[in-house]
């Protein structure tokens, strides 16, 4: 289950990091996006049924992934087990992973809503994903450059 | 003079009704046992005041002409007091206050299968969340504020069952077959989910033709999602504490040899 008190447990420090990455990608797309620019809006006219219920349940599980993230990593660093290059790559993934999931399965496929209106959506939606894409390279990244100092004696 | 304390019997009786038997408990509660945390007695004390100035004639006043402020006074009745009502774990202070035959009477009670049903967290969800699409998919809301009687009834089932749900989600008392874990935050998650789904249909359609006849209407559904949120982040917060105490490495073997520390 859990690695004893004082072993450092990457694995697990990697998963509760893509959880607070999860969570924290998902309310920055709602304040900066939704509140701030206004770009898209808290509804949109003609937003089918099943994206109104799917969006409910997102945001409903999007704040108990923040709470959660927060008591886990307590818990790990409660039992000395918190492995930092761990937490630190599992956030980028998980917030890459979150922007691309809400790029492509939210904007284009449930069509929730768009990045933008009355505008070219072609580049937003390219610089959404990508954006995705990269957090992800720079979550692998970290783990990899981790993984190298860990074999160093 | 005597209008006004008419108008103010509900929130004073409320009141009364909460905090006068946590008080004695409190008085009562013997000197062997450890001392009753005092932020859960504030947090009783607090859900108290947030009930009573919720049903106060000041807020029933302004809930009658605007769909805000009668928002305002479902999600501080509804969700906020009942929240913090149950921090103040009035269960567990009552079982150390009461003597031994009484505390076996109430945990029989609880442990009776029509207890355990009624104490399950979706029947919280469906009595207090799906209560909501009740009211409002249906004439219930308007015929809630045509006869007094219902609109009085309706408050003190949002009360009720906003208790009974957050106790079955975060409640820390002791109480025998609590669901596991997994199951109460499931169950969170999607009874929240449903209420930012009914508050965001109710945004659409207050807005549906032009929304400017029912500004505050699609404002009230805009509270009501925000509103829905803060609750969920403090159910959220109960139980995970509860969940980080369990696992406490020192603390944790004395919980699971039976010694309990609410």
């Amino acid at each position: 289950m859990t690695a004893p008190a004082g072993v450092v447990d990457r694995r697990r420090s990697r998963w509760v990091g893509a959880l607070i990455g999860i969570g924290v990608m998902a309310a920055v797309d709602e304040i900066v996006f939704h509140q701030m620019l206004a770009w898209h809006h808290f509804y949109d006219r003609g937003t089918p049924e099943i994206a109104l219920l799917s969006d409910g349940l997102l945001h409903a599980a999007e704040l108990v992934v923040l709470v959660a993230g927060i008591f886990l990593v307590a818990d790990l660093a409660r039992r000395s087990a918190l492995s930092r290059v761990g937490l630190s790559s599992g956030t980028l993934l998980g917030a890459g992973a979150f922007q691309v999931f809400d790029g492509v399965v939210h904007h284009k496929v449930l069509r929730v809503h768009q990045v933008r209106y009355d505008v070219d959506l072609l580049p937003y939606d390219v610089a959404w994903i990508l954006a995705g894409v990269l957090l992800m390279a720079a979550g692998v990244l970290v783990g990899r450059r981790g993984r190298r100092e860990a074999r160093i004696p | 003079m005597t209008t006004r304390i008419v108008a103010w019997a509900p929130s004073a009786a409320l009141a009364a009704m909460l905090l006068a038997p946590y008080l004695a408990a409190l008085r009562l509660r013997p000197a062997t046992l450890r001392p009753h945390p005092p932020w859960r007695t504030a947090a009783w004390v607090c859900g108290a005041t947030l009930a009573a100035a919720a049903v106060s004639p000041v807020v029933t006043a302004l809930a009658h002409n605007d769909h805000r402020a009668h928002m305002a006074q479902h999600l501080v009745l509804g969700m906020y007091a009942p929240v913090a009502l149950v921090a103040g774990v009035p269960l567990a202070l009552a079982l150390g206050s009461t003597p031994a035959h009484v505390g076996r009477r109430m945990s029989h009670v609880l442990r009776s299968r029509l207890a355990r049903c009624a104490t399950h967290p979706v029947t919280g969800a469906v009595l207090s969340v799906g209560a909501l699409f009740a009211l409002y998919l249906t004439p219930l809301y308007a015929l809630s504020h045509a006869h007094p009687a219902l609109g009085w009834a309706v408050l003190v089932h949002f009360l009720l069952a906003g208790y009974l749900f957050a106790w079955s989600i975060a409640g820390a008392d002791p109480a025998p077959h609590r669901p596991a874990f997994a199951t109460r935050l499931a169950v969170l998650v999607v009874a929240a989910g449903a209420h930012a789904y009914l508050a965001k249909t109710l945004f659409a359609r207050a807005t549906e033709d032009g929304g400017l006849h029912h500004g505050s209407l699609a404002e009230a559904a805009r509270w009501m999602y925000y509103g829905g949120d803060g609750a969920e982040i403090l159910l959220a917060t109960l139980l995970f504490a509860a969940w980080y105490r369990q696992r406490d490495p020192v603390r944790g073997m004395a919980a699971r040899a039976g010694v309990s520390h609410p």
